[in-house]
């Protein structure tokens, strides 16, 4: 069976960091995935993040080799697996929709990868990976009569049983409780780790990828807005969406007036504020300006000297615990959210209606390029969140 | 007395107990039953009775065609032991028939499932459109269509093919019949086979490729079991009218030698006078063969999946 003179096993033990290279998906008459470039170190634990239809299952689709980019290569290693078939590349997937056998019982479901690779312990294998993932006392039954986490279980486990030199998860956790999910976090990261696999995991939870992954992406319109650690996506973000998917973010549109050493000043809506310049994506002109809720203080009173506060009027307090959270309609007549955590001995006792001054240091503040939709997005978010 | 004593004392704890709940729902699916079951009992029932008392008739050998009320085993063992090859013949064609419906059904059926895109419901009229004519007349077609001047025999007899044919020709030979019975029950097997198929996950056989099975293995492991189900009706639905039928051995096949069950029954009843007690036998017979291997059928290859 050789293809491009590589037998299938040369597809198979193709070993190393995975690439693809400008890849486009098209149907029809829409782009799922626009001119997609990255790297995915060996080992390493990448999170593809982003709004359904963005094209994240397409992406995982094509690295299976289910879909055929447009244009583009995908590599692993020095391997071009563009062009191979799915069952000739290194790679399983976790389907979204768990794609289980309904003929087979779970624990040939599970065996199904290592009896095709004619290992001669498959059984064995398979019971292993049951175990990983506690479904060992259901291995004789059909799929039809799990439920849905159960499922979602033994797909990750038929998938992951193979140790494929790249492994994709298409929200692989979606369906479980908070205990058991947080339970195969642990247990997936682990695997990750110790076996040295190359984990793309989609996911809805940004707190799951925060937490899980080495790199995270956001996606969205079949682009990578922005990739990088998760310190690093939330701390300074990139773009107005990513400010706001990842995490929420107070966000302003504004434009840049001038610059004072490191900083540039900005108006925004009649505020003037202050934005380290090696934290802004836009250097003049129209900007959107950013802070993260819990860098906001609430102060009753304005604070002296500062140079960087709004005024406004307090829409809601909600007590979370740890933390109160307060959203505050500015004059422009956006609405800013901050966190206060609760240390105070005498709490303020605020009230909606009540005048307050919103503040925050000035290093923590980052600018992006301006985008009124995502700004609109992140109000919408706050006040649904709010009432 | 005594007796008034233990009705009482039956009918103490009776009231003590809490009222079964929704007591006027437990007799609701009966009463929905219940016209079926009449409808079973006086069309079904009784004439299928009656049928087994008529097997079992003996007749007035001096009167021809009068019968008496009797235990007549004998009749069976006539129906079994002079139509044995009919018997042979229909579980044969049929056999064959089933067979070569589901080698053309299958390939159909999966390009219906999966590769028609829009030509689906063009291929979906064009399997239902022959009933839409009568059977009979359709077999009478396929009468000219395999006739020695016809087109099959004119392109076998090019490909000088038609000499491996039974007696040289195809009508009047058991190749016609089980054509035509293929033919005519064709549709029976694509239908559940493509609603088998249609309802599978693509995705699911994706996953087939996904786990480094290759096509051919992914459609044996994963797609085929999958349309079990389908297969599985559509062979006795196949099967189980072919090995009954008489039209296809009656307007296909020869007068003799490639007669079936169901021509024996339709000759005894209606052309022989005094066949009606072995008509009636051939036809128990017939039935619970059917049955008998339907039944085993089921056990080996049938699932719960099943319809
Ligand atoms: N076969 C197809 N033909 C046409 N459009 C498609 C096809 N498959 C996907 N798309 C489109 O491509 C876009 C990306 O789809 P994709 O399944 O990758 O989204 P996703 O990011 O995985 O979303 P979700 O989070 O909802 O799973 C969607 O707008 C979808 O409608
Ligand atoms: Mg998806």
């Amino acid at each position: 069976m050789a293809r491009n003179g590589r037998s299938v096993s040369g597809f198979r033990e193709a070993k190393g960091d995975l690439r693809l290279e400008n890849v486009t998906k098209a149907f029809a008459d829409f782009t799922a995935v626009d001119d997609l470039s990255l790297v995915v170190p060996r080992g390493s634990f990448f999170a593809l993040l982003g709004p359904s239809g963005c094209g994240k299952t397409t992406t995982l689709r094509m690295v299976a080799g289910l879909d055929q980019p447009t244009a583009g290569r995908i590599l692993v290693g020095e391997t071009d697996l563009t062009g191979s078939r799915p069952y000739e590349r290194p790679v399983n997937t976790v389907f979204q929709s768990y794609a289980l056998f309904p003929h087979l019982t779970i624990r040939d479901n599970v065996a199904f990868g290592p009896k095709r690779r004619g290992e001669a312990n498959a059984a064995s294998l398979a019971e292993d990976a049951l175990a990983l993932v506690q479904m060992t006392h259901l291995g004789g039954r059909k799929p039809a009569q799990l439920s849905g986490g159960q499922q979602q279980r033994v797909a990750v486990a038929r998938a992951l049983v193979n140790r494929p030199e790249v492994l994709l998860l298409d929200e692989p956790l979606g369906a479980l409780d908070l205990k058991l999910r947080r339970q195969m976090q642990v247990e997936l990261k682990r695997i990750q780790t110790e076996v040295g696999l190359t984990f793309i995991h989609v996911t809805h939870d940004q707190e799951e990828a925060m937490t899980m992954a080495d790199t995270v992406a956001v996606m969205n319109r079949g682009r990578i807005e922005q990739m990088g650690p998760p310190v690093q996506m939330y701390d300074l973000p990139k773009t107005a969406f990513v400010a706001n998917f990842v995490g929420q973010s107070n966000l302003g549109q504004g434009h840049i007036t001038g610059r004072d050493a490191d900083f540039l000043i900005a108006d925004v809506q009649g505020s003037t504020v202050r934005i380290p310049a090696r934290r802004s994506s836009v250097e003049s002109g129209a900007v959107t300006f950013g802070v993260r809720p819990e860098k906001v203080s609430v102060k009753r009173t304005r604070p002296e000297g500062t140079g960087n506060d709004v005024r406004g009027t307090v829409l809601d307090v909600s007590f979370i615990g740890v933390a109160t959270q307060y959203l505050v309609r500015l004059p422009s007549g956006t609405v800013w959210s901050a966190y206060e955590q609760n240390l105070d001995l005498e709490p303020m006792d605020l009230r909606p209606g009540d005048e307050v001054w919103l503040t925050w240091n000035p290093g923590h503040a980052f600018g992006v390029g301006p985008d009124p939709d995502a700004v609109q997005a992140a109000e919408a978010a706050k006040v649904g969140a709010g009432e | 007395m005594s007796a008034l004593a233990h009705m009482g004392g039956g009918g103490a704890p009776a009231t003590a107990m809490p009222p079964k709940e929704p007591s006027g729902r437990s007799w609701l699916p009966y009463l929905l039953l219940l016209p079926g079951v009449l409808w079973l009992l006086v069309f079904f029932i009784y004439p299928l009775a009656q049928l087994f008392a008529v097997s079992l008739y003996s007749d007035y050998p001096d009167y021809p065609g009068y019968y008496y009320q009797d235990v007549n085993w004998h009749n069976y063992v006539r129906a079994l032991t002079d139509f044995l090859p009919h018997f042979g013949r229909s579980m044969l064609y049929a056999g064959l028939a089933t067979f070569f419906a589901f080698v053309l059904a299958y390939p159909l059926a999966y390009a219906m499932a999966f590769k028609a895109g829009k030509w689906r419901g063009i291929m979906m009229i064009l399997v239902i459109a022959p009933f839409f004519t009568s059977f009979i007349l359709r077999t009478i077609a396929w009468r000219q269509i395999l006739a020695d001047e016809g087109p099959v025999a004119w392109v076998l007899e090019h490909l000088h093919l038609l000499s491996f044919m039974p007696n040289g020709r195809i009508t009047e030979t058991w190749v016609a019949v089980v054509a035509g019975l293929t033919y005519n029950f064709l549709p029976f097997m694509v239908l559940p086979i493509y609603a088998s198929l249609e309802r599978a996950d693509p995705r699911v056989i994706e996953a087939g490729g996904d786990l480094y099975a290759n096509g051919f293995t992914t459609f044996r492991t994963v797609t085929l079991p999958m349309s079990m189900p389908g297969v599985i009706a559509g062979t006795l639905l196949t099967f189980i009218p072919a090995a009954g039928d008489y039209v296809n051995a009656e307007l296909l096949g020869s007068d003799t030698g490639t007669k079936m069950v169901g021509n024996v029954i339709e000759s005894q009843f209606f052309k022989v006078l005094g066949g009606y007690p072995i008509a009636a036998a051939l036809s128990f017979s017939l039935m619970a063969l059917i049955l008998a291997m339907v039944f085993l059928y089921v056990r080996r290859y049938g699932t719960e999946e099943l319809l």
